[in-house]
This record gives structure tokens, sequence and C-alpha cells, in this order.
């Protein structure tokens, strides 16, 4: 068949094949798999569909380690989202998604689309969304340059989420030096769908219509995904124009229009057009229902007169879908979009061919084989190696440290890091109430939503630390999934899924490699473990600027659930209540808060995990909380057991002290007992006379647990085998952590 | 009592209004969709929160000029009950429902969080089962929330008892705790001549119920209840 096309005039050269970032083997390949060589509208729909972002070309092979089936999933990776069973017939479906580089070259906009990408992914699968939750990394306060990114990348979530009306219930800010030229905006959203009516991207049924819904498309984001699979250099402000535009409104007519759509019986397949526009949603679509599709792109709806196939096959314009619809419905179809005002028209049919074949006006402008799109897409075994620093940076004497003479001080400095600090400055920003499920607001381990017509309650929880992954990043990864299952514990639910958003370097440097390799082992040994499969997730690679790359940063969102009347919070309740210390304190400063800060080395090995131990953990607080024993319960993370005890003194509204005095029956370092990150501990509170039965429980679950303390009066004082060693108002503590976001933000 | 709840391009709070009507209230409310021009046999319009036409050109500017618009008016001249929450209330003076203007926020950010409202006046119907100078914890979600009047208006207002919300102190908070966004005299909520017609920035339907934090908001559905029962 002869290609036409004015683009097909084009010499394709080696500078053309260049600049649509594939490599001269990819193009080698390409032409010996085609038979021939491609014209430009090919060209453009093969470089974004064998870029990193859409291929997984490098990850791939290690991905498939992560444990992703269990018996409450519904539908594990590969769609647009995972869903596990939750119960009353209804489906959790969720996802995390990456938008970093976008928001690093427009923060607002990269930021804001960001957000409704993800949302597009939860309600293609038939779900309305009820929660979002972002995972955000940024450079240090102290630039003005970063200044700028936390506000609008803020202000783009903000601007986005509360337009349409899904509470950002929760998340996660760090602040390192790392993270300054390439921030990190990871996206997580959770909704809900009758289980049996789940949607899928697949274009089955031969003959049947292929339909465009939505907004319009125009020149925007032209080669978004192709931009996403590169580093960064000082020229990359020139990128913006690569980054999309998003239309909230839009989007909240989509939504309406979409649930109202599958609540009838009148598509049998729908998808997303995210990264790489109508060229990955048609030929995913046919990839998995084993079809072909044929589409005229004079058909798609255009905002601007003139465009080219190649331009209407690469755009990234926000809020569109692509729909299969069955036989005889597309007027219906046209009628629920035209009473949301959007956009609905038959661009093309299925076919059995297997073909992606792309026509203009009749004429065909491009045509490949849909598995060369997609499954046959290039695939690499990269090289691995560890970094030559880290056996350096592991090496951490502890001995060699010094002591401080007093450590309210440090108490009160790592309360004011940004890090640490209380974040209301953030999302008040954010409308975290709409909906009316919002159970739990944002500042306590995990958020957690109600679901309607039902007594069940679903908490989630967003975790990484990238530092304890750049000195021993299968520990790392192992740790990313125990504290975001353990932040979903202490509100009181059992962990039933993940999903996880790998942020990671330049694939190409076998360290980098290495780490993602490693981070994927450790976190799939900790999902098997502790019982939570990997339903989704996405990878971001490239990560780097100038050479420079970002500490290994996999975050991951856990998804638990519970009876509505178990939930617990992190803050202690009133006076006079038993504080509980569960789980050991071991001489853990390695990759620690404390030593970053406060010692300032970013050293050592980060603590370890016992998986048993971990597992242990959460079934003894599970059963504390079903049986009402605890009255609050909050995890031991960044900045140890004295920066967790300040945490559960700062309730939002009633602030109580505490009197503690911790036992050191082996004489670890007294900075190590307050700072030091063991893990598999948590702190819960209880009446005095319940104390006994919470230990009673602990010992049950082999759990170490001791009485530290009580609540009450207007100090967190902690002794350490009766010796004072940190004594703080509470006033002054609050302080501290209330103006420590502020103030960086003044840059001061 | 039978309760419409608006539905415009663009709001997210009409479900929550219609959740909260139905089975914390229960009374019987349905959805009506903006471009109907006429409102079934209901005693309360609801007009709900959100970003109306992605609140475009201003906040509730286009909505206010909605086909469903002119039946929310005629429902107001029979004496029927209004009540606009948040862009409801935006869309209620651009409607020229309710007099005044609502701004940027002093902060020029949005807000989000649970602040003190002041129960300035009971005797309207969507007050009477609240105390005056009662102080009321209820959640705030807006950019555009500042309320601002010329003086003769603010006279009026004052001079007729029809400021009924005002932002207050809610456990010892600070300044800027008492008055989120900048509104004048700490104007939370106003209601129009003959009292029917209430608009408010706060979130009464997301404070009805004690697993959220709390019931604050009830009463004010609640009274509306009882004004039509004749209570």
């Amino acid at each position: 068949m002869a290609i036409g096309g004015s683009e097909s005039l084009e010499t394709i050269d080696a500078r053309v094949v260049a600049r649509h970032g594939l490599t001269e083997a990819e193009y080698a390949v390409l032409q010996s798999r085609l038979g021939r060589a491609p014209n430009l509208v090919e060209l453009g729909i093969i470089s974004v569909m064998w870029s990193e972002h859409c291929s997984y070309k490098s990850s791939r092979v290690h991905l498939k380690k992560l444990p992703t089936t269990g018996q409450a999933v519904l539908q594990g990776p590969g769609e647009n989202a995972g869903a596990v069973d939750i119960g009353d017939g209804l489906a959790a479906v969720f996802k995390i998604e990456s938008h970093n580089h976008p928001s690093f070259i427009e923060p607002y906009q990269g930021a804001a689309t960001g957000v409704g990408g993800i949302l597009r992914d939860i309600f293609t699968m038939g779900a309305r969304p009820i929660a979002l939750l972002d995972s955000l990394r940024f450079g240090p306060l102290n630039d003005e340059k970063n200044r700028y990114l936390l506000e609008r990348v803020v202000a783009g979530i903000a601007g986005y989420g509360n337009c349409i009306g899904v509470p950002t219930v929760g998340g996660e800010v760090v602040f390192h030096e790392l993270y300054s030229s390439n921030p990190l905006v990871n996206v997580f959203c959770l909704g809900i769908a009758p289980k049996d009516r789940l949607f899928l991207g697949k274009a089955s049924g031969v003959g049947n219509p292929v339909m465009y819904v939505g907004s319009r498309t125009g020149r925007d984001g032209i080669h978004g995904a192709t931009m996403a699979s590169e580093e960064f250099s000082d020229g990359s402000s020139a990128k913006r124009p690569m980054v999309q535009v998003g239309d909230p409104f839009t989007e909240k007519l989509l939504l309406e229009a979409c649930l109202e759509l599958m609540s009838q019986d009148l598509i049998v397949g729908i998808q997303d057009m995210g990264a790489a526009g109508l060229t990955s949603s048609s030929c995913e679509m046919a990839g998995r229902g084993g079809t072909g599709i044929d589409i005229d792109v004079s058909l798609v709806p255009t905002r601007e007169t003139g465009m080219s196939a190649y331009e209407i096959m690469l755009s990234e314009s926000q809020e569109r879908m692509l729909l299969v619809a069955k036989p005889g419905s597309e007027e219906a179809v046209g009628t629920i979009f035209a009473k949301w005002e959007l956009e609905a028209a038959v661009i093309g049919r299925v076919t059995d061919t297997g073909r992606l074949v792309v026509r203009d006006r009749g004429r065909v402008v491009a045509e490949l084989p849909v598995g060369l799109l997609t499954d046959d897409a290039p695939k690499y075994e990269r090289p691995l190696a560890p970094p030559k620093f880290l056996e350096q940076l592991q090496g951490l004497s502890v001995e060699g440290l010094p002591t401080l003479s007093s450590y309210d001080q440090a108490l009160l400095t790592l309360l004011a890091l940004p890090t640490i600090a209380n974040k209301s400055w953030i999302y008040d920003q954010y409308d975290h109430m709409v909906g009316t499920n919002t159970v739990v607001l944002p500042g306590s381990d995990a958020a957690v939503v109600r679901i309607r017509g039902t007594s069940t309650a679903l908490a989630m929880s967003v975790d990484g630390n990238s530092r304890y992954c750049m000195l021993n990043p299968y520990v790392g990864g192992m740790i990313a999934v125990a504290e975001a299952c353990r932040n979903v514990v202490a509100s009181g639910a059992q962990p039933i899924g993940a999903t996880d958003c790998l942020n990671f370097g330049n694939p190409e440097r076998p360290e980098v490699m290495w780490q993602f390799a490693m981070v994927i082992e450790g976190m799939a040994e900790a999902c098997r473990a502790l019982g939570v499969p990997i339903v989704s997730g996405n990878v971001s690679f490239y990560n780097e600027t100038n050479g420079l790359g970002i500490y290994p940063t996999p975050v991951v969102g856990v998804v638990g659930k519970m009876p509505i009347d178990r939930v617990t919070t992190q803050w202690f309740k009133g006076d006079g209540d038993a504080v509980v210390l569960l789980g050991e304190t071991k001489e853990e400063l390695g990759g620690s808060e404390y030593l970053a800060s406060i010692l300032h080395r970013e050293q050592g090995l980060p603590p370890e995990l016992d998986l048993d131990a971990e597992k242990n953990l959460y079934g003894c607080c599970i059963e504390l909380m079903a049986s009402g024993l605890v009255r609050s319960a909050h995890d031991c993370s960044d900045g140890g057991l004295a920066v967790a005890l300040a945490e559960c003194c700062l309730a939002p509204v009633a602030r109580t002290g505490a009197t503690i005095d911790v036992a050191n029956p082996v004489g670890i370092r007294r900075d190590a007992v307050l700072f030091g990150e063991s893990q598999s501990r948590m702190i819960v509170s209880a009446r005095p006379e319940l104390a006994w039965r919470v230990l009673d429980t602990a010992a049950r679950w082999g759990v170490p647990a001791v009485q530290v303390g009580r609540t009450g009066g207007n100090r967190l004082q902690i002794a350490i085998d009766s010796e004072m060693t940190i004594d703080v108002a509470i006033d002054e503590a609050a302080k501290a952590w209330s103006e420590g976001l502020p103030s960086g933000l003044k840059g001061t | 009592m039978k309760v419409a709840v608006i539905v415009f391009p663009g709001s997210n709070c009409d479900r929550d209004c219609l959740d909260v009507v139905r089975d914390v209230v229960g009374a019987s409310v349905q959805p009506v969709w903006h471009r109907d021009t006429s409102l079934p046999p209901v005693d309360l319009v609801i007009l709900p929160g959100g970003f109306s036409y992605g609140d475009y050109l201003r906040t509730g500017a286009l909505a206010a000029s909605s086909p469903v618009m002119n039946a929310v008016r005629a429902h107001a001249d029979r004496g029927g009950l209004v009540l606009g929450i948040c862009n409801g209330f935006q869309i209620l003076i651009e409607a020229g429902l309710l007099p005044g203007a609502l701004l940027r926020n002093a902060s020029l950010r949005f807000v989000c969080r649970v602040v003190g409202v002041r129960v300035e006046r009971t005797d309207t119907p969507f007050t009477t089962r609240y105390v005056a100078g009662q102080i009321l914890a209820l959640p705030i979600a807006h950019a555009d929330g500042a309320y601002w009047a010329n003086p003769q208006t603010l006279r009026q207002l004052r001079d007729e008892g029809r400021v009924i919300f005002r932002y207050a102190a809610l456990h010892g908070g600070s300044e800027a705790e008492v008055n989120p966004n900048g509104s004048i005299d700490g104007i939370a909520g106003i209601c129009n001549q003959t009292r029917n017609i209430l608009g408010l920035m706060p979130h009464p339907e997301r404070a009805s119920e004690t697993r959220l934090g709390g019931q604050d908001g009830l009463a004010l559905f609640q009274s509306a209840v009882d004004s039509l029962c004749g209570a």
C-alpha cells in the first residue's frame, strides 16, 4: 500500500531520527521489522510508543518481580489503574503517577495536569474519584527557585483538584538539595466503582465504532512523553510549549459525562488520552483487544485549523478520551456528551488486521503493526553496577560521632525542618473536605475516607525515604512499603493493596539501574511478606539535570480497609493516659534525619527491617484498635522517638504534654534513643487502667512493649533511665513546628 | 420539606447537599439541571458550592445567567426559601438576589479549614435553632470569599439586621483565624430584606455529621424544616 501525506515528503535522516529520541540501533530494528523506512507520521508514532515513558523499556524486566496478585485483587497492572475488592460489591480503584518533568518546566500547569491525568485514569475505569494524595520533593527553601516551585506546584494541585471537587486528603513533602533541579510531583488517586462494572481499555468487536470524546485537540504537549524520557539541561525551559495546559472545568464535565455513560450499556472499552494522546490510546486499546484499529484524523475535533496528521496523533491536549462503542449506540453516546457540552465524534472502526491504520481524509498516512508499538517494543536489560561511593558512605562509625550537651534544641530544630514541620500551609490550600467523606483530616499518619452506604473506611498513605534508598536501595525499598503500610495500620486499617511511583535518574547509568533493580527486589520482598500486592504504578526515569541525578525515590501508596468505628489518629487524647512504645529501639542513626540535619552527615546504613517483626506489629496494633484498647497510635519515622512523641502532643485542637522515661538497658547512645529511626515501632496511648492489657496483647504477638510514661501537662519531658534529656514547653515545640514551613517560604 | 439542589456545570458540592438533606435531615430532595426553566414544587432551593463554569469570567457570573435562575428568582419572589452556599452565595450576588460582592481572599490563596462563625441573628428561617451569639465550627473552602459592600449597603445590612453570620474566634484563635479571607466587618453570611434568601461562604453541609467532625451546620437545615412545618 502506498503511504501518502505531505509529511512523508520530509527526508528522514539521522538528524530527524535523533530528534525523535530513537537510537541508531532502535531505528535499524524498526526498519527491519517494518521491511521499509517509516514516514514521518510513523516515526512520530514509534518515537512516543518506544519512549521510556510509554514502553517501560528499561524497567519491564525488573517490574515483573513485583507481586501483583492476591485474593482481593480485581485488576492488576497493565490497565489504566489497579482495583481491589473492598466488600459490599465495591472496588477501590487506585494508582499513583508522576508528573516530574512538566512540573519543573512549568510548575503550575505541570502539577495541575498531573492531577488531571491521574483522575482520568481512575474514572476511565468507571470509578468516581473520592481522594487525592500527593508526594512531593523539592530542593531547600533557602533557594528562591525552590520556593517558587513549591508555591506554584501547590497552587497547580489546588487549582485542579479543588475545581473538579475531588478532595486532596493527604500526602508528604520532603526537601533535599538533590531535588533542586529535579523536583518530584507524584499524585495518587483513589476512586470507588461497583466491582462488576469495571471498564477496561480494550478495543474489541470488529467493526465497532471508535469514538473520540471530550475536549478538542490542539497543538499543546506534542512530544511530552519523549520529553519525559530525557535528561534536562540548562536550555530545558525552552521546552515549556511541550507542557500541556489543564482545564479542570472541562475535566469535571468529562468525569460526569463518562460516569453517566458508564451507568448505561453503551460501550465496550474506554481509555484516557494521556501521554502520547491519540497514539497511545489507540495502540494500547488495540493491543489489549488483540485487534486492529483504523482511524481518520480529519474526523478528530480540533481547536485550531490546519493541524497535520502528525500533530493530531502526537498532541497531548488534556481532557480527552477514546472509547469503543457498542454497535448502534453512537447516537446515545453523543447525546450524553452534548448534555455536558463536550465533543463526541466517530473517528474510526475496530478491525481484525492487527494494524494501526491512520488516515487523513481517507488517505492512509501511517500503517504500523500494533504489536510493534506495544508488546514488541524494545526491552533492555541494562547493565547494573553499585555506585563506587557506596561502601564509603555506608561505613559510619557511630562511636566517632559528636554528642550534644543538650537535646532540647536538636528536637526543636528537627520539628522546624520543612520536611517534618506542620504542612498546613500546603493542605489549607487544598479542598480536603469536598465530598463529605473525609473522616481524618490531613496531618495524621494516614488519610481516612468513609465509603458511603457501607460501614467501611479506607486509609491511604504515600511514603518513600530516598536517603535510605541511596544508602541501601534494597532495605530502602522494603522500608518504603513498610512505612506506608505502618501509617495505614496506625489509623486502624489492614493494608490491602499498593501502588508505586518509581522516580530515578538516567537508566543508562549502571549505578542508577542497579539502584532501581535493588529497590524493586526490596519492595517485592516486603510486599510479599506484608501481603500487599502492587496493582498499579508508574516509572519515571531521567530525573537528572546537567548530569546530576536524584536519590533513588520510590514512592509507595498503600490502601487499607477497616470498619469505620476503628478509625484511630496519632494525637494523644487527653491527660493521664498511659504511653506505650511498641517495638525495639536499636542504635540506628545511619541515614536518619538527625544525622543529616543536626550532625550534617548523610551516611551509614539505614535501619534494619525485620519483616516478621513488622507483620506482628500490624497484627498487634489492629487487635488493640479492634478491641478499643488504644486512644491514639503513631509510627516512629523521620526524627525517631522524640519527634514522634512531639507529634503525638501537637494535636490540631487540644494539645497535651507528656512525661516520658525510656529505659536503655543495653546502653545505646542517647541520641540514638531519641532520634534513631529504628523500624517497626509505634507509640500508642491508652487509659491507664487498660495499659496492662495493651502490654498483654503485645506480648501475645511477640511485640516488645513497654509503658514509657503518661500524657498530661504542658511540657514534653523525655528522660532516659530517669535522667532528663529533653524538656521543652509544648507551646515552644508547637511554635517551631508550626512556623517551620511558613518561615522557610519567606526565605528566612 | 421538599428541596431542590441546582446543578450547574462545575458544581461540586451538589451531591454533598443532596446526601445531607436526604440522609441526615431526612427531607425529600432532588437535583435540578441548570438548563431547566422551571422548578419542581419545592420549599427550599439550594445553590451548592463548587466552581460553576470553572469560575471563568468571575465566580458565579456565568451561572447567574443560567436558564434556571429565572425560576429561582420567581420562587424567591413567592416567598420560597433560597440557600446559597459558597459558590451558591457568589451566584446569588451575581444574580442580584443579594447585595455586595465577593472578592479574592486577602491571602490571595484558596483556604480550606474549619473556622469559628458567630450566629448574629436567629430571626431568619435558617437560624431559628441557633442561639444568638453562638459560635459554630464550620469549614470554609474558597479562593474568593472576601465579602465587600459599599458603605450605604453595609449600613443598610447592619440596620436591617441582615448580617446573619460573622467569622469569630474558635478556641482562642489568632486574628488571621478570626477573619480567614479579609471580609469587610468579618461578614460570613447575609440575607435579603424579606429574609428568605440566605447566602454564606461556610459549608454547613460539611458540618452535619459527628463522623465528619461536628454537627454545627445541621441546625441550619433543621431550622428551615421547622419554618415550613410552622414549628
